[in-house]
């Protein structure tokens, strides 16, 4: 599988990230080159083999019911780059 | 018994619509799914949010086990398969209303498989018209953030604190085929979970809500195209949404034009759906297990547990009261749609055998009838729900003891619930302060009747002329004498010796 | 009495037990050392008073006769991907330029409450996505050696590079790190230091800035084994913030070091010898292996038949995780925003993250995306999960024969900045003997062996099974008696 220019745009929009066309196929050789290499995996036979889901075993806990954060919005609100009211705020949203 | 089949009828003949809901429900806890923030309606903008919720760098998930539990005893309640082995996954998606770029959810491997629901769509008769909806699976997963679109000229606002809340995903089959049928779903299904008390079922405050998925065809035929129209937050909504749906759908077809499949979304003041621009591009979510997570693997204790906590559900809390307390299918269904309601008839019956010192089954129907037709009426007329009741079951056994041992006749008795509910007073105080009681004091009594027949004179004489239909009018003329106190059986008989 | 600077973490700890020297005067050594090493550009942000402060709270448990908590007074450096309360915390990424935490990371908190003090945060790879340190926003961190002869500016490393800098040119006695693919094993060899990869789940993730979370773990990195030891037992332990951390004690593993390796079996994977590996480094290999032999190990050949799929594998899955993990960087809650005249909330978005991310940051996010979009999701996440649990099955055979693995850490010594940085997939052939351990979450380190042809270090890599973290250590200790590292870089700077 390799990609052109049109896939490197359409995943970079789905990656919210703004690509000029020059980047877009300056990336097309250099994605494929390692998309490329990446395809050696194709060649293992993994029949019957599941994937791995926990580095080491281990199981998930589960917390206990209690709230134990909250009422912090100064410092939540702290790093915004802009936030009006107790809110963060965006550009306005159509939905 | 089948009703007739929901059609919609175009300008080419008959389409058939086909609904699946998935109904979002607020899971109760007190905290988050994966944070310890705080989960209570109302609050201050982003005075619930934690860090996690807020996704600032480094943060981690940690899940409640309260959250899990609920979701487990729904999917018992529906008698859906538990999987003892479950994953998160991340929902991949960019919108301001979602910190992590991602919505913890679950995809490849839901906590609760296949279950079922019954719908019941004849009111008066539970039993005679019966649907099974099959679920296709329950999954839990983040609640969103709330934007708010009108406060800034130019900006949205964001308010994290239902980032995070727990949801539990509830998948229909698309085996619904009416707005009725949907209604009837989507109400049957608030009541399970109002029951199991997994879910507050507020749909006003948004804790419950269903993506409307609908599309149409000729009966018989394969699927047509769906479109989901989104966050529809109330049974007679749901039901809208669906025949505006079917019927736009059905318009779009017959004008040559075909359906895409999309997300929309019901204006209720303009009784019209439209499709959602904000998700437009979404999608591909790039679904992948949540590497900050490990798998869900549940043992058989906790099952146990879950299962043991589980109360007596609605469809068989109606059956056993319509065998075991003798009810009318309609009381008994009429009483067990809601839990509150069930749980009220309880306490009312229970503290009604105890002052009564009967069985329950003895007192059940008169309990019954009182509390649809008296408490509910007033209830209804006072614009109160069964929570806010001036009445509390204590004191509505006190009224219906009062009945049953002859103190009250059944017109008194209804004067004395009209002041119970005006002053919050109990019944044996009105009783008492206000004279109301019923008299079968027989020499009283007579002597009334004496006065009756001896006022009218000509009544008399027909009556004993052979016209003994005047009889009901010696004894309303006599309870009128008595102020409606007297035992109407007292007065029946002391009349018929009286008359001769 | 030598320079204080000199001296490392257990002699630091001691010193100031002992009143050779007090904690303010360690710290007031370090930060000069610190301020005055800028051309290494190796801190992001110095933190003199947070040193200070812990020197003169040293000073004042001991003048008090209270007992000295196992840092006390010892100045650290700590790599800038864990959050620290109040200090600017970057990934040395634009888009985080000037975000101030207000939470300490588990690790951090843990160092300080062992009594440690902050000299600064340390320069890395973007996000920990680099292999030389050459993807910083703030620029390249300059390793303190030079090839002999020369006055090219060298690679430190990466994506500790900071960190590895920082130790290998004594502006702290010992670093954070943290390792997803090799990214403290292979900065310790390219600088002459020890660096430690714990068993994934033994350090807490919990305000660490996430690359990849199913392989992300935090260690040590200092002179030596058994300083690497001291810091990492400081830095590791349960945290119920942290799904996948560990609820296990921590081992003493600094009481637990000995470097006599008889009855244990050294295994060598023969998959390890890859076409092209550089003489020096087989003989390196070599070198060491003869030196656990001597340490009374027995030398065992080993197979770990998926290892060439290790790399593409993990080219696959971390940057999968990266793509999600990182698209919290969204311009809305903190960080860099852009929002160009009349953009949108999405336009914003790519706007923010286009100006904010560097080059390999994007790169990688681009292709965590693309393996993870519609249609491919199987062919590449799935399949490179399955071989990961293949490559941790390799791992699981080999224990059954060995209780350790031998290699080398890199295919090569320290490269020139710049040589590699044009091609990316030279650049993640770097990671050959490291990533494979870290897809099995498995205990790593590695130890300086000795100098190449161009007087640059070299260094080997141990690798233990789960939990083992103790042979590992020990392993690297038989090593470094062996071995006899002294050489260091001449102060250039
Ligand atoms: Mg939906
Ligand atoms: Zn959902």
């Amino acid at each position: 599988m390799s990609v052109d220019s049109a896939t490197v745009k359409k995943v970079a929009s789905l990656a919210r990230i703004a690509i000029t066309d020059a980047d877009a196929d300056r990336l097309v050789p250099e994605l494929n080159n390692i998309l490329g290499w990446i395809e050696q995996l194709g060649e293992v036979d993994t029949k019957g083999v599941e994937p791995m889901t926990a580095v080491i075993p281990n199981t998930l806990r589960l917390r206990d019911d209690v709230v134990t954060e909250g009422g912090q919005r100064d410092a939540v609100l702290a790093n915004a780059p802009q936030g009006e009211h107790g809110f963060f705020t965006v550009p306005k949203v159509v939905e | 018994m089948a009703s007739t089949a929901y059609r919609v009828h175009g300008e080419t003949g008959e389409w058939e619509v086909v609904i699946g809901l998935e109904v979002h429900a607020q899971v109760t806890s007190n905290a988050k799914l994966f944070s310890g923030a705080a989960t209570e309606f109302g609050a201050e903008p982003n005075s619930q949010v934690s860090l996690i919720d807020a996704a600032m760098p480094g943060m981690l998930p940690t899940p409640n086990r309260e959250c899990i539990r609920q979701a487990v005893r729904t999917g018992m309640a529906i008698g859906a398969v538990i999987n003892k082995w479950s994953r998160f996954d991340r929902k991949n998606y960019f919108y301001a209303d979602l910190p992590q770029g991602y919505q913890i959810s679950q995809l490849f491997h839901p906590l609760v498989g296949e279950g079922q629901v019954e719908i019941s769509l004849d009111e008066k008769d539970p039993e005679a018209e019966v649907k099974t909806i099959g679920i296709e699976r329950i999954h839990v997963e983040q609640d969103a953030g709330k934007l708010m679109h009108d406060q800034h000229p130019t900006r949205s606002y964001v308010d994290l604190n239902r980032a995070g809340v727990a949801l539990m995903e509830i998948v229909s089959k698309p085996d619904m085929r009416s707005p009725a049928e949907a209604g009837a779903y989507l109400a049957k299904l608030r009541s399970i979970l109002r029951y199991v008390g997994s879910c507050d079922g507020n749909m006003d405050q948004g804790s419950m809500r269903a993506d409307v998925n609908v599309s149409v065809r000729r009966p018989g035929d394969e699927f047509g195209t769906r479109t989901e129209t989104k966050n529809v937050n109330s049974v007679r909504f749901v039901m809208q949404v669906v025949e505006i749906e079917a019927k736009r759908q059905v318009e779009e077809i017959e004008a040559g034009r075909r359906i895409v499949q999309e997300t929309r979304l019901f204006d209720p003041d303009r009784g019209e759906t439209r499709a959602m621009r904000s998700k437009e591009d979404a999608h591909d979510y790039r679904y992948f297990p949540d590497p900050d997570l490990l798998p869900l693997e549940l043992d058989d204790a906790f099952l146990e547990a879950c299962r043991a906590s589980l109360p007596e559900l609605p469809d068989a809390k109606r059956r056993r009261y319509e065998s075991e307390l003798g009810l009318t299918a309609y009381n008994a269904a009429v009483l067990t749609a809601d839990a509150d309601t069930a749980r009220w008839f309880e306490a009312l019956l229970a503290e009604s055998a105890r002052v009564q010192a009967k069985g329950e089954q003895e007192v059940a129907r008169a309990s019954a009838n009182w509390l649809i037709s008296d408490l509910f009426g007033a209830l209804n007329r006072l614009g109160k729900d069964l929570a806010e009741s001036p009445v509390s079951p204590v004191q509505g056994a006190e009224l219906l003891a009062l009945v049953a041992d002859g103190t009250l006749s059944g017109t008194l008795a209804k004067q004395v619930f009209e002041i119970m509910l005006e002053t919050g007073e109990g019944a044996p105080k009105i009783v008492e302060e206000r004279g109301l009681k019923q008299t079968s004091d027989t020499g009283a009594i007579e002597e009334v009747i004496a006065g009756v027949l001896a006022a009218n004179p000509n009544q008399l004489e027909q009556y004993r002329g052979g016209k003994e239909a005047l009889f009901g009018f010696f004894v309303g003329q006599t309870m009128k004498a008595m102020g409606g106190k007297a035992n109407p059986a007292v007065v029946n008989e002391l009349l018929k010796k009286a008359l001769g | 009495m030598s320079d204080i600077t000199d001296l490392g973490i257990a002699q630091l700890r001691d010193g100031i037990r002992q009143g050779k020297f007090s904690g303010r005067e360690v710290a007031d050594a370090f930060v000069v050392k610190v301020s005055r090493a800028k051309a290494l550009n190796a801190f992001i942000v110095e933190t003199p008073e947070h040193a200070i402060a812990a020197g003169k709270a040293a000073d004042e448990a001991l003048a008090a006769g209270r007992p000295l908590a196992p840092l006390a007074g010892v100045p650290i450096g700590m790599k800038d991907l864990f959050c620290t309360k109040g200090v600017q915390t970057t990934a040395a990424s634009h888009i985080l330029e000037g975000f101030k935490p207000v939470y300490e990371s588990t690790v951090s908190q843990k160092l300080w409450d062992a009594g440690a003090g902050m000299l600064g945060k340390l320069n890395l790879d973007q996000f920990a996505m680099g292999s030389s340190n050459e993807t910083s926003y703030f620029g390249n961190v300059i390793s303190p050696w030079r090839k002999r002869g020369s006055n090219a500016a060298m690679a430190p490393g990466g994506s500790s590079g900071g960190s590895s800098s920082a130790v290998a040119a004594r502006l702290c006695p010992g670093a954070t790190g943290t390792d997803t693919g090799g990214s403290i094993r292979q900065p310790a060899a390219f600088v002459g230091i020890s660096g430690i990869k714990p068993t994934y789940g033994r350090c807490s993730r919990w305000g660490v800035v996430s690359f990849a979370s199913s392989l992300d773990q935090a260690g040590a990195m200092a002179r030596d084994v058994r300083d690497c030891a001291i810091m990492l037992e400081a830095m590791s332990g349960f945290d119920p913030k942290d799904s996948t951390s560990l609820d296990l004690p921590v081992p003493k593993w600094e009481e637990g070091l000995s470097s006599d390796l008889r009855g244990l079996r050294v295994g060598v994977p023969a998959e390890y010898l890859v076409d092209g590996m550089p003489a020096e480094i087989a003989a390196l290999w070599q070198q060491g292996i003869d030196w656990v032999k001597d340490a009374g190990a027995e030398v065992v050949e080993v197979s770990l038949p998926h290892t060439k799929y290790a790399l593409p594998a993990y080219y696959i899955i971390a940057p999968a995780e990266a793509s999600s993990n990182l698209a919290r960087y969204d311009g809305v809650r903190y960080g860099l925003r852009d929002l160009p005249e009349g953009a949108n909330l999405q336009e914003m978005y790519a706007a923010t993250r286009a100006a904010g991310f560097g080059d390999e940051v994007k790169r990688r996010i681009m292709i965590g995306t693309y393996v993870l979009s519609a249609g491919f999701y199987d062919a590449y996440f799935t399949q490179a999960s399955k071989v990961r649990t293949l490559i941790a099955r390799d791992f699981d055979n080999a224990w059954a024969v060995c209780d350790l693995l031998l290699t080398p850490t890199a295919p090569s010594a320290a490269f020139a900045l710049g040589e590699k940085l044009a091609d990316p997939l030279a650049m993640y052939l770097n990671d050959v003997f490291t990533v494979p351990s870290s897809l099995a979450g498995l205990p790593a380190m590695s130890v300086p062996g000795g100098l190449d042809k161009d007087g640059l270090p070299l260094g080997l890599q141990i690798i233990g099974k789960p939990l083992d973290e103790q042979r590992v250590l020990n392993a690297g200790l038989a090593i470094e008696e062996r071995a006899g590292f002294t050489a260091r870089p001449d102060a250039w700077w």
